[in-house]
């Protein structure tokens, strides 16, 4: 029994839940605040200094709440659902490499060599959740949301897995702090020229890549339920979605669970394109305790920045109607993943640097 | 008769959608950053800024004094009574002896001020009227008659001779 690996993961665990959490929590007061700004009013500025204690106060009405359970629906499948909508997404985030390293502890919960396949096996289950509670509210609105939000989900599910088989190819191997190490020494993926520039190779490498980032993150848009994939949650269409029989902490938990999936598809996103925790000029955490936690904190800005432009595109487009949202997941998104796993096989066997 | 509409044709870039959702983009950020540096002014912060000095001429507040049946909701409640001889006002033919406005089913539609014969009743531009319990914001003819100020304008009534 390794009792130092066991001590330091419970630790770590504790700590990632609690900031996970807690970003989530000022991820729902900066969606509010940050949409309202490019609507030209001002969001919760009332709640503290700037409306900062916000969220708690959200936070304090949810628990206090009644939470009901209505007579007509499948009483285990509807306190199974929201369960099933925000486990998978915080259990993902166990491979993802968070820092470099801390007093000599390495900041990944878990360093698996499969990392990226349990990523994509484990956002599958979150599937279920949104299924589960369509069905089991045994009324139509939910039904439809909950039917027409699992179709999406596992459409995009489909580019999701073949977009980054690029940067596998490249990388070589799936584990994430390989991927986190290559792009240290080679340079962040979504544009492996920079630092090198005189290096044609890495500019070829660059066309993929950059399709790669593109696709990716738009399949994580529809694999969370964003806009503009936010049909299933369509208020003018569908009431409230697969989540209209729900109220208070059921309700809050699928809420905050769409925006833990955003936390964690940003994670994913920030550690396969962006470096991760790297930053140019900053060491990593061998040279001291410091620059260990900086690195920390730069992987959780490079995630908030990411979490802006997820509030931002949602309040510039419009959304798809369903037919156009599965023609551009099963036609388009799906043919240009596939498209670009040959251009970049092209590229590695006919290009060796 | 089927009117076709023709789709436009879409040049490269314009078919990319990702050129047009960053200009898109670029919008909404404009108006972003002029709201975070406080260049657009459109939200009044309520307690803070009131617009007691500026409230627009059709503003249209509480009802201070009138006829029952024209009201939609049915928030007026009159009881007529007779005048006691020798009052002042003995020539007017019918004076309520109670009359209660409930202030939380008026809907401000004015019909009542438009029906009054006597010119009795005006909405004006109070706002800020609470209560705690449902009985507390059922006006009676003596809250009517506190609360009622000064009507501006002319008095159409005091003009004819009856």
């Amino acid at each position: 029994m390794d009792f130092y690996f066991i001590a330091t993961s419970l630790i770590k665990i504790a700590a990632l839940l609690a900031v996970v959490l807690g970003i989530m929590n000022y991820a729902v007061y900066a969606e509010r605040r940050i949409s309202a700004l490019i609507q030209d009013r001002l969001g919760p500025n009332r709640v503290g200094p700037a409306g900062l204690f916000q969220p708690i106060a959200d936070a304090a009405k949810f628990l206090l709440k009644e939470d009901f359970t209505p007579a007509h629906v499948n009483k285990f499948y509807y306190w199974l659902a929201p369960c099933l909508a925000m486990i998978p997404a915080i259990t993902t985030l166990a491979v993802v490499p968070f820092g470099s390293t801390l007093f000599g502890v390495p900041m990944v919960i878990a360093d698996i060599n499969v990392g990226v396949l349990f990523v994509f096996a484990i956002a599958s289950l979150g599937v279920y959740g949104i299924v589960l509670a369509g069905w089991s509210s045994n009324s139509k609105y939910p039904f439809l949301g909950g039917v027409r939000s699992s179709s999406q989900m596992i459409s995009y599910e489909l580019s999701l897995g073949l977009a980054v088989i690029p940067v596998f190819l490249l990388v070589g191997q799936l584990r994430l702090t390989e991927v986190v190490r290559y792009q240290i020494e080679n340079g962040w993926l979504i544009a492996p020229f920079i630092g090198d520039w005189g290096n044609l190779h890495k500019w070829l490498l660059a066309i993929p890549m950059v399709i790669s980032f593109i696709v990716f993150t738009i399949a994580i848009f529809a694999e969370t339920n964003r806009l503009p994939f936010d049909l299933p949650e369509a208020e003018t269409e569908l009431v409230g979605g697969y989540h209209t029989e729900y109220g208070s902490m059921k309700f809050g938990l699928f809420f905050l669970g769409e925006y833990v999936a955003m936390i964690t598809g940003s994670a994913i996103i920030v550690t396969l394109f962006f470096g991760g925790w790297h930053f140019p000029g900053v060491p990593d955490g061998s040279h001291g305790w410091g620059w260990g936690l900086l690195n920390i904190f730069i992987f959780f800005s490079k995630i908030a920045a990411l979490l802006f432009v997820f509030i931002w595109v949602r309040w510039t487009l419009p959304r798809f109607r369903y037919d156009q949202l599965m023609r551009l997941g099963w036609v388009f998104f799906f043919e240009i993943a596939l498209v670009n796993i040959f251009l970049m096989a092209i590229i590695l066997a006919y290009f060796p640097q | 008769m089927a009117i076709t509409v023709s789709r436009p044709k879409l040049n490269f870039r314009e078919r990319l959608y990702l050129p047009a959702i960053l200009s898109g983009m670029a919008i909404t950020m404009r108006h972003f950053k002029n709201m975070l540096f406080g260049r657009t002014k459109v939200t009044m912060q309520y307690p803070e800024e009131k617009w007691d000095s500026h409230l627009p001429e059709h503003y249209r507040g509480a009802p201070a004094l009138v006829r029952e049946f024209i009201c939609p909701p049915r928030a007026i409640k009159i009881i007529p009574g007779e005048f006691p001889a020798g009052d002042k006002f003995a020539k007017v033919e019918k004076y309520p002896h109670e009359f209660d406005i409930d202030m939380i089913r008026c809907i401000y539609c004015g019909l009542c001020e438009e029906v009054c014969p006597e010119q009795a009743i005006y909405l004006r531009k109070d706002y800020a009227i609470t209560g705690f319990t449902r009985a507390d914001m059922v006006h009676n003819k003596e809250k009517l008659l506190e609360i009622g100020g000064v009507m501006h304008g002319v008095v159409l009534k005091w003009n004819e001779k009856k």
